[in-house]
């Protein structure tokens, strides 16, 4: 299976702090690959080295034949990545479509995306004239996600996107999720909540301290609840 | 993006109607008063767009409306230039320099980016001191009555008139008015509201934040320098206290005042800070003291500008 994006030996910094430690791994074309640590562990900044908003000092990040560490942070989305921020991070004083609308003018989209992701997700159809600041957390979410469709990434990463959602919210960001994988994006997925990792990834890379430990196939990690009480301290 | 509804077309062409009526209506002295006030507007609309609805705070627009006020002025006096080519130097000044010191200082941010265009209008004023073989200095040039003469399809309009000149002002306000109107409801007035609230929001979209920054700085300085460039022109003096703080201040203030990222707020603004030291100034000599007052209860009835503030609490849809 060939690697929708590729991690190699990535060092980096906040400051004189190490976060991540030649930190490498694979994404899979259309596969979810969960990253699951501790507080701390490096996930987020991970993500956002991938994107360009925290610098890499070392190490390589490959989509294809492109180093995105070469690129400046606003290149990087164009080459097909897109980014749901933890909090997701909406205009909050503009719409629901003013939202949509700023995630399609990023990549010159028109209304055929914005068609394609309001079947995807049809909940916003009716909340399009809605301030996003207004919108339930699970609303807010669905949009964020929405957002990063228009930009019509092949890579998505989302970073803890059920937090503090109700449980009929969480499976619905979940189904989208998988919902995304049957379309062939490639998600890596950071997450907390040890269920929600088992029944929509694909595979897990344990973090600790900015380091990749372990990567296993979520078959392997339902038959050994061992690993994850070993990386993240429950289960 | 959404494109500037029909309540705020009629309303910016209301204000238009209303302003052009004022100058058949206007006494002698208040005439020109408002013919000076719609010129500074047009530079508090430019200084708008950046620190309104890019939020850019800069220290420094001085440089751009003394770059069109000495772009005109000096290529009148020394070339002896008409009115046309001297205001499209005054045009090429303001945005030149406004590229070149937003490629310098966007570099930096928040204070850091306040103290560079402080320190890039100061260098600007002190150089429009230290050639004073060319520019005078302080005391200034005063440009010859003849070559104040616009020549529109062939009809010549004298500028020391004060109706011409007040129509003049009024039509460079118009323009700018719609223009800014369209502007900031198209995709990149949106683009620019958006990197104001969360540049890095913008940046993980794809936004090229810098380039969209350098091109509202660019915009703002080529508004900036036409209003320097028609006020050589229409009032006839090109002088150093242009390019000093105080009038990199008073933009700010006058937004502040007005409404900053509201359309209409830097007419508003600017229209009352001269009224209320005009009317001030006849009772007292201790005028600054009144207008302070007058801010405190503005500031504290009106937080976000009087155009912000009737937007947010009683009319959304003003623009």
């Amino acid at each position: 299976m060939t690697a929708a994006l590729t991690l190699r030996q990535v060092d980096c910094f906040y400051g004189d702090v190490q976060v991540l430690h030649a930190f490498s791994f694979d994404l899979r074309e259309g596969e979810v690959h969960c990253l699951l640590g501790r507080n701390g562990a490096g996930k987020t900044t991970t993500l956002k080295t991938i994107m360009g908003l925290v610098p890499a000092h070392a190490g390589s990040i490959m989509k294809g034949e492109t180093d995105l560490t070469r690129l400046a942070a606003h290149a990087i989305p164009r080459t097909g990545i897109a980014y749901v921020p933890q909090g997701r991070q909406l205009f909050t004083d503009l719409t629901v479509a003013e939202n949509l609308e700023i995630g399609l003018m990023a990549r010159g989209k028109g209304s055929a995306t914005r068609e394609r992701v309001l079947e995807f997700l049809p909940a916003l159809k009716d909340r399009l004239r809605q301030r996003s600041g207004t919108l339930s957390g699970g609303e807010q979410q669905m949009l964020a996600i929405a957002r990063a469709l228009c930009l019509e990434p092949d890579v998505l990463l989302l970073d803890e996107p059920t937090e503090g959602l109700m449980p009929s919210m969480i499976a619905r960001i979940q189904d989208s999720v998988a919902a995304l994988r049957n379309q062939g994006v490639s998600t890596v997925l950071v997450e907390q909540r040890v269920n929600a990792v088992l029944s929509v990834a694909d595979r897990v890379s344990f973090m600790e301290n900015g380091r990749n430990r372990e990567t296993v196939d979520v078959e392997r990690l339902r038959g050994d609840p061992a690993l994850v009480r070993r990386y993240v301290g429950v289960g | 993006m959404s494109r500037i509804d029909g309540k705020s077309l009629w309303l910016h062409w209301a204000v238009l109607i209303v302003l052009f009526a004022l100058n058949f209506l206007l006494p002698e002295y208040h005439r020109g008063v408002v013919t000076r006030v719609l010129l500074l507007a047009v530079f508090a609309m430019g200084y708008n767009l950046t620190f309104g609805y890019t939020g850019l705070l800069s220290l420094g627009h001085a440089m751009f409306f003394a770059a069109g006020l000495y772009g005109a002025g000096l290529t009148i006096y020394h070339l002896g230039w008409s009115v046309w080519p001297a205001f499209g130097a005054g045009l090429l000044a303001g945005i030149v320099l406004a590229v070149v010191v937003g490629f310098l200082a966007l570099r930096t941010a928040g204070v850091a980016f306040m103290i560079v265009t402080l320190m890039f209008s100061q260098v600007f004023y002190l150089t429009t001191l230290y050639f004073t073989t060319y520019t005078r200095g302080e005391e200034g040039l005063v440009l010859p009555v003849p070559a104040r003469t616009l020549t529109v399809a062939g009809a010549e309009f004298g500028l020391t008139d004060p109706g011409t000149r007040y129509m003049t002002a009024l039509a460079l306000f118009a323009v700018v008015l719609i223009a800014t109107a369209f502007l900031v409801r198209s995709s990149f007035g949106r683009t620019l509201l958006a990197i104001r609230e969360n540049e890095e929001r913008m940046r993980m979209l794809g936004y090229d934040v810098f380039a969209n920054k350098l091109a509202s700085m660019a915009i703002s300085g080529l508004i900036s320098a036409a209003a320097g460039a028609a006020y050589a022109v229409l009032f006839g003096y090109v002088g150093s206290g242009f390019a000093s703080i105080q009038y990199s201040i008073l933009p700010l203030l006058w937004v502040l005042l007005g409404g900053a990222a509201t359309t209409l707020g830097p007419l508003i603004g600017t229209l009352l800070t001269f009224y209320v030291i005009d009317t001030a100034s006849s009772y007292t000599s201790a005028y600054m003291l009144l207008l302070g007052i007058v801010l405190i209860l503005l500031i504290l009835y009106f937080p976000r500008g009087i155009a912000g503030t009737v937007r947010e609490r009683w009319l959304p849809w003003l623009p």
